[in-house]
């Protein structure tokens, strides 16, 4: 059974058609890349399954269960996490303190709820082993490097089990050997089961991690194959509209 | 693509000890490279000159005096911390602390019990900080401005409400009101109340600052707040409570400044809302947000009043007194700037 599943999904904004009657079913542990040029509407499908906004029209489902999302924590609740292009962390906070912001762990002290800081720490630094990251739990974010920040990023949207995670842009400001280890973050969460979607302008990035690949342009689907079946050229004709639908 | 392999092997997994072992810089070298302690030990260091160079300084006297002088502006320092770590300012909190002072007093004067006069303190000041908050957070106007206008309004309250004069009577409760500014004797020393007034708040601002959700929370809007709205901390609710924390802490300094003078005037608190701001910057929190502790407002606040008490001892004019403070506090700025500087390469 597919994990999520848009159906005939469009989203309006006034005379504006942003997105139109896309269709489409992501299966557990697939890396699906979103492309598309600006203004595509990949944007706008990203925010439809995050839940910043309701569809105008369509139904999305998760694990064929027909849902409804007006704000960003009904998906959440649903599974559905997403990694922000500028990854929402807070630099004067540690590691672990930002994989658990707005859900820390807590514990009795006396009559008091406190901060379990040492669980959080211990926790945390669970999940960057899993995700074979170097990043240390109690080091602030302003000291780390761009792929250690996504390893934060990421590791919070391990917390809650998610089912899909989307990453908005993962690899557009950080250096060449950092995607690399941003790469294999991905295939580390595909390992586990999650679905990834990955928003992305980086062909080479796309190839490398990729198993299926959606070309959005003006708001319509007009490829959604497997990226063994694709070409980089081919993708690009997609996005351009130089190849007007994929074979 | 092809790449040459990475010379160094790279471990498949990483051991959990490593992670949780490896740190830059413990929590020891943080504190003892803060600039908090740096100002300690500078307070520590004139403390001990000053001691060796004036006759009077180091007198049990005069320590007492220092001591209580700067829980004036400590208490409401440590509110004003959590307000900078957000990012924010609040300008009113002198005019705020006369406000309380002539609520309370005014009320007492009316032969009203002590507890009515300082819940009606308190609940003043709760009532601004929430006007200012709501203002700030919810309708997004610029918390300078809000609190310059609350600056104003309060103080003119305060007016309104004492008729503009000097009120020193304070009905059938007032010798319970000025024994709280009186110095508590432990027998091998005496120590002002205000003093251990200060101390607790200190201890559980700390407290709430650095174990709870809240203190986290108050730390990310800083850092971070498109960061903190993303993850569910309540970022508006967060503004709201700092702005009526400080609040609160001027309405205590109030009564406590009220149980010591003895008087309040309309004139009390003015221009003090910028040595608490310079007492917290001096111990380090930063005016952008996101940085900030409880220490350093202690500290901050005690270097402004040694200063200020010392100055006349050494023979210095009190002229020079804004000289001095204005000096030490762009080397707090520049302090912070080299640190920053210093991190990015």
């Amino acid at each position: 059974m597919s994990v999520l599943e848009l159906k005939d999904v469009s989203k309006h904004f006034g005379a504006i058609h942003a997105v139109n009657n896309v269709t489409f079913s992501l299966e557990p542990g697939e890396v699906v890349g979103l492309m598309g040029d600006n203004g595509a509407g990949k944007s706008t499908l990203a925010k439809l399954i995050s839940g910043n906004f309701p569809p105008t029209h369509g139904q999305i489902y998760v694990d064929g269960e027909s849902v409804h999302f007006h704000r960003p924590v009904d998906a959440r609740r649903k599974g559905i996490e997403i990694v922000h292009q500028d990854l929402a962390l807070c630099d004067n906070l540690t590691a672990a303190a930002n994989v658990f912001l707005g859900r820390e762990m807590k514990k009795w002290m006396g009559p008091l709820r406190v901060l379990d800081k040492g669980a959080m720490i211990k926790r945390s630094g669970e999940l960057f082993q899993e995700l074979k990251s170097e990043t240390r739990p109690r080091d602030l974010i302003k000291q780390m490097s761009g792929g250690q920040r996504q390893a934060v990023a990421i590791a919070r949207t391990m917390l809650s089990d998610a089912k899909v995670v989307l990453m908005d842009e993962p690899t557009a400001a950080i250096s060449v050997r950092q995607v690399a280890e941003v790469l294999a973050l991905i295939k580390r969460l595909r390992d586990k089961g999650i679905t990834v979607v990955l928003i992305t302008h980086r062909m080479p990035d796309l190839f490398a991690v990729a198993d299926r690949v959606i070309v959005m342009r003006r708001g319509t689907k007009v490829a959604d194959k497997k990226i063994g079946d694709s070409s980089p050229e081919e993708v690009t004709g997609l996005i351009t509209g130089a190849i007007e639908r994929a074979a | 693509m092809s790449t040459t392999e990475n010379p160094v092997p790279k471990k498949d997994n990483v051991d959990i000890a490593d992670v949780l072992d490896r740190q830059e810089s413990t929590w020891l070298q943080q504190v003892l490279g803060s600039q908090a302690f740096l100002v300690f030990i500078a307070l520590i260091v004139a403390g001990l000159l000053l001691t060796l160079a004036t006759d009077s300084f180091g007198t049990s006297k005069n320590l007492f005096n220092i001591t209580r002088n700067a829980t004036f502006i400590a208490i409401i320092a440590i509110g004003m911390t959590f307000v900078i770590i957000t990012g924010g300012i609040d300008l009113s909190v002198g005019s705020v602390m006369m406000l309380t002072m002539v609520c309370c007093a005014r009320i007492m004067e009316l032969g009203y019990s002590i507890e009515i006069g300082f819940l009606a303190a308190i609940a003043v000041a709760l009532i601004i900080g929430f006007i200012n908050g709501v203002l700030i957070a919810y309708l997004g106007y610029p918390p300078f401005v809000v609190t310059l206008a609350m600056m104003a309004i309060a103080r003119s309250f305060g007016m309104v409400v004492s008729n503009n004069r000097t009120i020193s009577k304070f009905g059938p409760d007032q010798d319970i009101l000025l024994a709280i500014g009186r110095p508590l004797d432990l027998g091998f020393i005496s120590v002002p109340i205000p003093v251990l007034i200060t101390l607790i708040i200190a201890l559980l601002a700390g407290f709430v600052l650095n174990m709870t959700a809240y203190g986290k929370y108050v730390m990310a809007v800083g850092g971070n707040e498109k960061a903190a709205t993303a993850t569910g901390v309540p970022v508006r609710q967060i503004k709201v409570s700092v702005y009526m924390v400080v609040a609160l802490t001027a309405a205590i300094c109030g009564i406590v400044r009220l149980s010591w003078g003895g008087a309040v005037s309309t004139n009390d608190g003015t221009a003090l809302e910028l040595q608490v701001i310079a007492a917290t910057v001096i111990g380090g929190a930063n005016l952008a947000g996101g940085a900030g502790t409880i220490f350093g407002a202690l500290v901050g606040a005690g270097l402004l009043e040694m200063i200020r008490n010392s100055l006349p001892l050494l023979g210095i004019g009190t002229n020079w007194q804004g000289t001095f403070i204005g000096t030490i506090i762009l080397f707090a700025i520049t302090f912070e700037r080299v640190k920053k500087m210093r991190a990015r390469n």
